[in-house]
């Protein structure tokens, strides 16, 4: 099951209602697009999801979560700790298996930073620790991505790079971002969100840019 | 001026630390002082390493009590830390670090002996208490956002292994690498009840006169710590942890019926004991406290307050000698050499050879813990100074100090101040033994005395007060919104 029906969808903060209550319906092979400008309620409306979706997600938060003092390696496997035992994991952290870390360069390589395995991601640029979120949620291979503007600190073919590995990894997709071409270009759907509500919600191939922008 | 919360606060203590002056019984009542203190510094300008191999078996001992302790204080401290939230837990470590590390060593002697696990649990239980209060502090201030995004469904072992772990391993290193040269400084005073540490050796030559060879393990001992940063190095520890249980020397057997006779007998309340009942515990503890406890108390208090004050002003007074802000490197390298070797000498030992020399009164008890807490501070304040850039046309000199410096470090200066309120109490309460009549005269003469269940009642109180003055100073440093790091 990697589609999802979800209703009653609200969040309020400080006692303002900032989303819903709406109603999403995200069928196998939907890879959306929401759309909107800042403060639209985009994040809350990815957090709501990952809420409810739980476990069958990969995940890609805005403010990335990454630790800090961990090499680059233990970052991106941190992405499949459920899968393995306390035994496995705590060996790990001192000593990556061979497999693991064969798997995790090969995802590097495809993001073009495979030279920075071992690096501590507290000494990456902000690009590069997006692109370490990045794999993280590609090695975590959940049915569904969710992710809050992932390409927003990567430069032009670095961005087209990532969001056609996404497309082609990620069968199902919810992706929060700004850039209206880049929505239309890689992703079968658009969600457009006004004011905590959904205001535009059409396939891409039946949208030109100027009807998204009215949303801006 | 007086508008200020912090100028205020300050003149109160001020004016609390002088009415304890006319109480106070500070003289120097030695027949020569001014020759010993001569004697002793010409010792240390002629140090004697040779005198007898005792010394360095004795500082072999100091650094492998030191490790022992620490190392066990670091382990149970890291565990009781993943449990702190639960306020039973905080109450056990606010209770196990309030007696101090020679407290312990006296009520271990009792019953385990010279045997090396008094020594090591002396360190290691006081430790746990302050390592668990650090660690947790440290742990809770880890940045949380990393662990609400792991996978749904990860083990809190691997959560916690990979989130909390190492956001917090720089700073959990630091404060343990510091923590270990505390435990040396417990280390070699636990020498002065017995233990076969650099106290003891230097109690036997200060009381035979031979000031070069005191001379001679005061300079080893401040070479030791000052030469921390190269003897230990993170691939050196496993050595240094899995060997030192090994150097800590044999002591004497433990005489397990001892054990149990002090738990069965010993520390239960006399009255108690011979059959007098409940009846017969209040006047009891009536004539305990008018005789021992409120006396030791009130010194206690009186020597703290004066000691805080002195600690104060002198810090003050002495963090312009490390500060960027003022003369050359000559004196700044001078002034670095006084304040390491001011607080690097613990308190008890300054006392010690001060009490030696003066004559028994508050002055070397007062003396010794303003030079030592003063160092330290002025030290951090004066390291505090050099991050401050002023501006190019600043006045210099002493107008400097009192309009562009004092007035930028006077908070976290106070901070620290109240923060160690409650380790010069504990320290107060400690140089008892050396005479001074303070609660720790009391609980020394006790155990002299063969009387245990006085002794452990008066450690109780005295625990009791410490715990009350942290809450106090932790009060005020919330009032006057101080903030700090923790310091030994």
């Amino acid at each position: 099951m990697a589609g999802f029906d979800l209703s009653g969808l609200t969040a309020s903060f400080g006692g303002e209602r900032v989303i819903g209550p709406l109603t999403l319906n995200v069928k196998e092979g939907d890879q959306v697009a929401l759309v909107g400008k800042s403060g639209a309620g985009k994040s809350t409306l990815i957090r709501l999801i990952h809420q409810r979706v739980d476990r069958e997600s990969s995940l890609v938060p805005q403010d990335l979560g990454l630790v800090n003092a961990l090499p680059v390696f233990h970052n991106v496997f941190m992405g499949q700790l459920d899968k393995h035992a306390t035994w496995y994991n705590t060996v790990t952290l001192v000593r990556p298996f061979k497999q693991d870390r064969k798997q995790v360069l090969e995802l590097l390589d495809a993001l073009r930073m495979s030279e920075k395995l071992w690096i501590p991601t507290a000494s990456l640029s902000g690009g590069q620790r997006q692109r370490v979120a990045i794999a993280r949620a590609l090695y975590r291979n959940a049915p569904v991505l969710l992710a809050d503007e992932p390409i927003s600190a990567l430069d032009g073919p670095m961005a087209h790079l990532v969001m056609q590995l996404l497309t082609d990894r990620f069968n199902t997709s919810v992706i929060a971002m700004h850039d209206v071409n880049m929505a239309m270009k890689y992703c079968n759907r658009i969600v457009g969100i006004q004011d905590g509500q959904i205001a535009l919600d059409e396939p891409a191939d039946q949208l030109v840019a100027s009807d998204i922008m009215s949303l801006y | 001026m007086l508008s200020y919360p912090t100028v205020r606060t300050s003149l109160i203590f001020l004016a609390i630390a002088l009415v304890g002056l006319l109480f106070a019984d500070i003289a120097i009542t030695a027949n020569n002082p001014w020759r010993d203190l001569g004697n002793f510094f010409l010792g240390i300008l002629t140090p004697n390493f040779f005198s007898s191999e005792g010394l360095l078996t004795a500082l072999l001992r100091t650094v492998a009590f030191a490790f022992v302790g620490v190392t066990v204080g670091g382990i149970c401290g890291f565990l009781l830390a993943l449990i702190y939230r639960f306020l039973p837990v905080r109450i056990f470590c606010a209770f196990i670090r309030a007696i101090h590390e020679l407290f312990w060593a006296l009520i271990f002697l009792q019953f385990f002996g010279f045997h090396p696990l008094t020594g090591v649990l002396a360190i290691a239980i006081p430790y746990s208490g302050i390592f668990a209060k650090v660690y947790s502090e440290i742990l809770e201030e880890a940045d949380p956002e990393p662990g609400r995004l792991l996978p749904p469904g990860t083990g809190t072992i691997a959560a916690f292994l990979y989130t909390k772990i190492p956001d917090c391993w720089a700073q959990l290193r630091t404060y343990t690498a510091y923590r270990l040269e505390c435990g040396l400084r417990s280390s070699a005073i636990l020498g002065f009840v017995g233990l076969p540490t650099l106290g003891f050796y230097l109690e036997t030559s200060f009381s035979q006169g031979m000031y070069s060879d005191a001379g001679a393990m005061l300079i080893l001992f401040y070479v030791l710590i000052a030469t921390i940063p190269l003897w230990v190095r993170p691939k050196l520890l496993p050595i240094y942890v899995l060997g030192a249980p090994f150097f800590l020397g044999d002591g004497l057997p433990i005489v397990w019926g001892n054990v149990e006779r002090f738990f069965t007998e010993d520390i239960i309340p006399s009255p108690i004991r011979d059959g007098e009942g409940l009846a017969g515990l209040m006047p009891w503890l009536e004539e305990l406290f008018a005789n021992e406890a409120l006396p030791g108390i009130w010194n206690t208090i009186v020597l703290t307050q004066i000691a805080l004050v002195a600690t104060g002003i002198l810090a003050l007074l002495s963090f312009p000698l490390i500060s960027n802000h003022f003369g050359g490197p000559i004196r700044r390298t001078a002034g670095h050499v006084f304040l390491v070797i001011a607080r690097s000498t613990p308190e008890y030992i300054l006392a010690y050879i001060l009490l030696q020399l003066w004559g028994p009164s508050m002055l070397p008890g007062a003396v010794a813990l303003a030079l030592h807490n003063g160092a330290i501070i002025g030290h951090l304040i004066g390291r505090q100074t050099n991050t401050i850039t002023l501006r190019s046309d600043a006045v210099t000199g002493f107008k400097r100090y009192t309009w562009e410096l004092v007035p930028r470090v006077y908070r976290s200066f106070l901070a620290f101040l109240f923060y160690r309120w409650e380790i010069i109490m504990r320290e107060t309460a400690i140089l008892g033994i050396l005479g001074i009549y303070t609660l720790g005269f009391y609980v020394d003469s006790a155990i002299q005395h063969i009387q245990f269940d006085r002794a452990m009642v008066l450690i109780l109180i005295t625990a009791l007060l410490n715990i009350g003055v942290d809450a106090l100073g932790r009060f005020i440093r919330r009032k006057l919104a101080l903030q700090t790091m923790p310091t030994c």
